[in-house]
């Protein structure tokens, strides 16, 4: 009888699978994250105080985060961590639904250049996360010379050759290539994008690696000289130890903005809204950016953060640095060109 | 006789490099090993012995994280290994069983199927296939696809241990008017367990193993032990990974003596 | 092929009750068939499909038929799309590397693998079982942890240098990681036990009295290696060269976690378009479509010299 027992007990282990897997419906949070951005703790609190289970998957890129949900995974997540031009794509495929700001009790909290921004007029789907910059970080054990300015990426110094890690970003790789070049972002002129596209392909063999979420990793052990970088995240690097300097270039650098966005057909829409307005309580959020290491989009957070943040030179731009720049929206025809460069670099 | 064949059996050079190839393949586990024992934060530094890295793995607030990858990495290839035991089992039988027939070596070659499909290809194959009929991934397609690349797996030792086994003893069951019932539960099932015991060991391993295919099908906020490992080695090869990497060093460790002692046991 | 050749050895009397062979018992094949043909070649199938499908804009498809995987992997037509198709050689040129990499790991396996087996096989019983037990250990620990561990090993500040530098045997760090010879390593570590087992199983079969008389017409101990023993263990050694070069030519854990970008394989050209930013689904249903008819040629060549040898 030994057979039909085995037999028994793997189709009840079966069923108790099937039970496992449907037994998370409720009372609970799905969100889909950048890796390394959000303390492990600050999700156990919210799991505590709201009685839900949270689960988290993480992302390394918009665009990977953008081609996971647009392959089926909608409707899965509840909430995402898009950067500023991804929520402006997101809101246009559909694939955000929308609060009134009366549903957040936080919502006030906003710090005021925030409310109204261009990717999300009146904040109807998405509320501020943190905000920083990308640009890269120069090891100052190998290279001792001036760092601010964009040749260390696309033109590099031969002693920094092979040396180089860039991220696996499209739109924030792109868009300092084109600040490099001094063109602008979406530009349709065939002679612009022919240099852009001549630009990364000479520079694709200077470069080590395409890699984001090792971007810190390999700048403290050594592995690479040079990585683009998020400053927050470059911030880390130097305090784990490495001699790396954060580099405002003369020629310009990305600005962005992560926010939490409601996703369409969420699962778990009532908790997505009570996670939001967790995250715009000033202590939480704080607790993210002390963390993560960039800014804050809440007032009233000045106070709970660490005291070596706010004089952190990865904050803190030089007096003379230009403006930063947001990475632009392109409509599908122009974004096809800057898809195939991509995909020219990739290959 | 035995002194003049150990002569021409032997090759000067061959003991050595019979131990590169071991160096080779212990040397990394070794060293990851020792360092997990490390002291020290900075993972290339020697700072003396400790177990901190252990406390940390079942203390710090991510290990919630990897507990939970670490039981569903054990129930699925739990679920997987019985159900494809079973399934390889009632093929072993159904191959070497049933005399000559047309197409009989289409269906090995069917059932050997997820050994010669690169896994890469399989894990492609999969998720359109779940994606094409809407079905949500997650645990079960975990489940699922991993009970269909453990069935070789389970059926091949399972194979060669039923082909072993004469059907004299079958026969003799059967002119003593046992059912087939009988003759299966009473007869050929203890000739083959021990063949059925390692189908269902190696089904196991592999699925604990199983990387690729996982990542490719695995759902929202569902992760098996390496989906989560990867995960964290992608940010950096910290101590805590190497300790998580020595237990389950020791867990493989266990469960191949097992299996080797089970195959002495057999053998007898 | 096993159960081919079944050994009817026994009963005169069996049809009275039943025999041990019953056609019938074929019906134990249909769980096993349904859950292949159902989970694993109905999918093949509709990847196929999905090759020729259209890849929609910021990823996703679309259910109309086109070529322009198929085309985007063999052509190049510029920035723009309007200049006349050249040939496109960036992923034949990530195919051919993968195929002389994994010929290469197959090489490396194969001269390491054969003494290593051919020592294990000859060793007297009482050791035998613990020499292959040593060299089975590792395959049994998962390979994701063997594959971090040499990345951990050979990273330029890792423990190897570091040693290395520490005896004076080096001056400065030997840069192994998101090198060829890194990916190489790891393809070897992988899979060296795939090439070990099959040889030692044939090494162990071999008759040994057939060197002896080798080396009785004088024959040299090499020589009879090569013109006695070799022949005979070939079949072992193809099989264990089948074993490495098939999931070497798809791996994906070495050449990601030691190869880094520069060093892409078929597996990471295809992990991308599904998991990374690329969102291309149709072409990485193409390029799986393509790997998959290389490995199942070579599996063919393999059968049909397999049904040769046996037929002689």
């Amino acid at each position: 009888m030994k057979f039909r027992q085995t037999l028994i007990s793997s189709v009840m282990a079966v069923s108790l699978g099937l039970g496992v897997s449907t037994a998370h419906a409720e009372g609970s949070l799905s969100i889909y994250h950048w890796f390394e951005y959000i303390p492990q703790e600050l999700l156990d609190k919210f799991a505590k105080e709201n009685d839900v289970e949270v689960t988290m998957d993480t992302f390394d890129s918009n665009e990977s985060m953008l081609a996971t949900l647009k392959a089926g995974k909608l409707g899965s997540y509840d909430v995402a961590v898009p950067g500023d031009y991804m929520v402006e794509i997101m809101a246009g495929e559909g694939m955000l639904d929308s609060f009134e700001s009366s549903e957040l009790s936080n919502f006030g909290n906003i710090e005021d250049q925030w409310v109204d921004v261009g990717f999300d007029k009146g904040r109807k789907h998405s509320i501020p996360y943190q905000w920083g910059s990308t640009s890269f970080m120069v090891n100052r054990d190998v290279y001792k010379d001036d760092i601010r300015t964009t040749d260390i990426i696309f033109n590099p110094p031969t002693e920094l050759e092979g040396k180089i890690n860039v991220l696996d970003s499209q739109g924030e790789v792109l868009a300092l290539a084109s600040l490099h070049l001094g063109i602008s972002q979406c530009s349709q002129d065939r002679d612009e994008l022919k240099a852009l596209n001549a630009l990364l392909q000479e520079a694709k063999p200077k470069w080590a690696s395409f890699n984001s979420d090792g971007a810190k990793d390999v700048l403290v052990s050594g592995d690479a000289a040079v990585g683009m970088i998020w400053n927050g995240f470059g911030a880390k690097a130097r305090e784990e130890g490495a001699n790396v300097e954060y580099s405002y270039p003369k020629e310009g650098y990305v600005v962005w903005m992560d926010n939490v966005v409601l996703l369409k057909d969420a699962p778990n829409r009532e908790n997505a809204l009570k996670f939001m307005d967790f995250l715009l309580e000033p202590e939480n959020i704080a607790a993210v950016t002390n963390f993560a290491r960039y800014t804050a989009g809440v007032k009233g957070v000045g106070d709970m953060l660490d005291a070596d943040l706010k004089a952190s030179p990865e904050a803190n731009p030089p007096a003379d640095a230009p403006a930063g720049t947001f990475v632009a929206v392109c409509d599908e025809e122009t974004q096809k060109f800057y898809d195939q460069i991509w995909t020219n670099l990739k290959k | 006789m035995a002194q003049a064949s150990a002569g021409i059996k032997k090759y000067p050079g061959f003991l050595a490099v019979t131990l590169v190839c071991l160096l080779v393949l212990y040397l990394p586990l070794i060293v990851v090993m020792v360092y997990s024992f490390n002291d020290s934060a900075s993972i290339t530094r020697w700072g003396g012995f400790s177990f901190r890295w252990y406390h940390e793995v079942f203390h710090s607030a991510e290990n919630a994280k990897f507990k939970e990858a670490t039981w569903n990495s054990i129930t699925i290839a739990l679920m997987a290994a019985i159900a494809a035991t079973v399934i390889a089992t009632a093929a072993a039988i159904g191959m070497i069983r049933s005399g000559q027939w047309r197409g009989k070596a289409s269906s090995f070659a069917l059932i050997n199927l997820p050994l010669m499909v690169p896994e890469i290809v399989t894990a492609v194959a999969t998720l359109i296939f779940f994606s094409a009929i809407g079905f949500t991934t997650g645990y079960l397609t975990i489940l699922i696809a991993h009970c269909v690349f453990c069935i070789p797996f389970a059926y091949l030792p399972i194979a060669a241990r039923l082909q072993g086994v004469e059907t004299i003893y079958e026969q003799a069951a059967m002119d003593l008017y046992a059912t087939r019932w009988q003759t299966f539960t009473k007869v050929l099932l203890p000739l083959l367990a021990p063949g059925i015991i390692s189908g269902f060991l190696l089904a196991f391993i592999i699925s604990l193993d199983d990387f690729i295919i996982t990542n490719f099908v695995k759902g929202a906020g569902v992760e098996t032990l390496p989906t989560a490992i990867f995960g964290a080695v992608k940010q950096g090869i910290k101590p805590n990974i190497m300790a998580i990497s020595t237990l389950m060093l020791m867990v493989s460790v266990c469960f191949v003596t097992v299996s080797y002692l089970v195959g002495r046991l057999g053998q007898k | 092929m096993a159960g081919l050749t079944p050994t009817t050895s026994t009963g005169t009397s069996a049809t009275l009750s039943g025999s041990a062979f019953d056609p019938l018992r074929k019906r134990l094949l249909f769980p096993a068939w349904f859950v292949i043909g159902f989970f694993l070649v109905l999918p093949v199938l509709l990847m196929l499909v999905y090759s020729f499908l259209t890849k929609e804009f910021r990823g996703g498809v679309v259910w109309e038929f086109s070529t322009a995987s198929y085309d985007q992997f063999f052509f190049d037509r510029g920035l723009f799309g309007d200049e006349p198709a050249k040939i496109e050689w960036t992923y034949i040129t990530i195919f051919w590397r993968s195929i002389v990499q994994a010929l290469i790991a197959t090489v490396i396996c194969l001269l390491i693998g054969f003494p290593t087996a051919y020592f294990i096989a000859t060793r007297p019983d009482s050791t035998r079982n613990l020499w292959l037990f040593l060299v089975t250990v590792p395959y049994w620990v998962n390979l994701l942890i063997r594959t971090v561990s040499m990345k951990f090993l050979i990273r330029d500040n890792g423990p190897m240098n570091e040693w290395l530098m520490m005896v004076g045997l080096i001056d400065s760090p030997i840069h192994l990681i998101n090198t060829n010879i890194a990916v190489q390593l790891g393809l070897f570590y992988s899979y060296l036990p795939f090439m070990v087992l099959p040889v030692y199983a044939s090494v162990e079969r071999f008759n040994f009295s057939l060197a002896e008389a080798a080396a009785d017409l004088y024959a040299s101990r090499w020589t009879t290696l090569r013109r006695v023993i070799l022949p005979a263990v070939k079949p072992g050694i193809i099989a264990g060269c089948i074993l490495v070069f098939v999931p070497s030519l798809g791996a994906f854990l070495a050449p990601d976690l030691l190869g880094g970008a520069k060093n892409f394989m078929i597996g990471s050209l295809i992990e991308e378009q599904f998991k990374g930013s690329a969102g291309n689904w149709p072409f990485g249903a193409a390029c799986s479509m393509i790997l998959l008819s290389m490995v199942l040629l070579v599996l063919m060549v393999y059968a049909r010299s397999q049904a040769r040898a046996g037929a002689q």
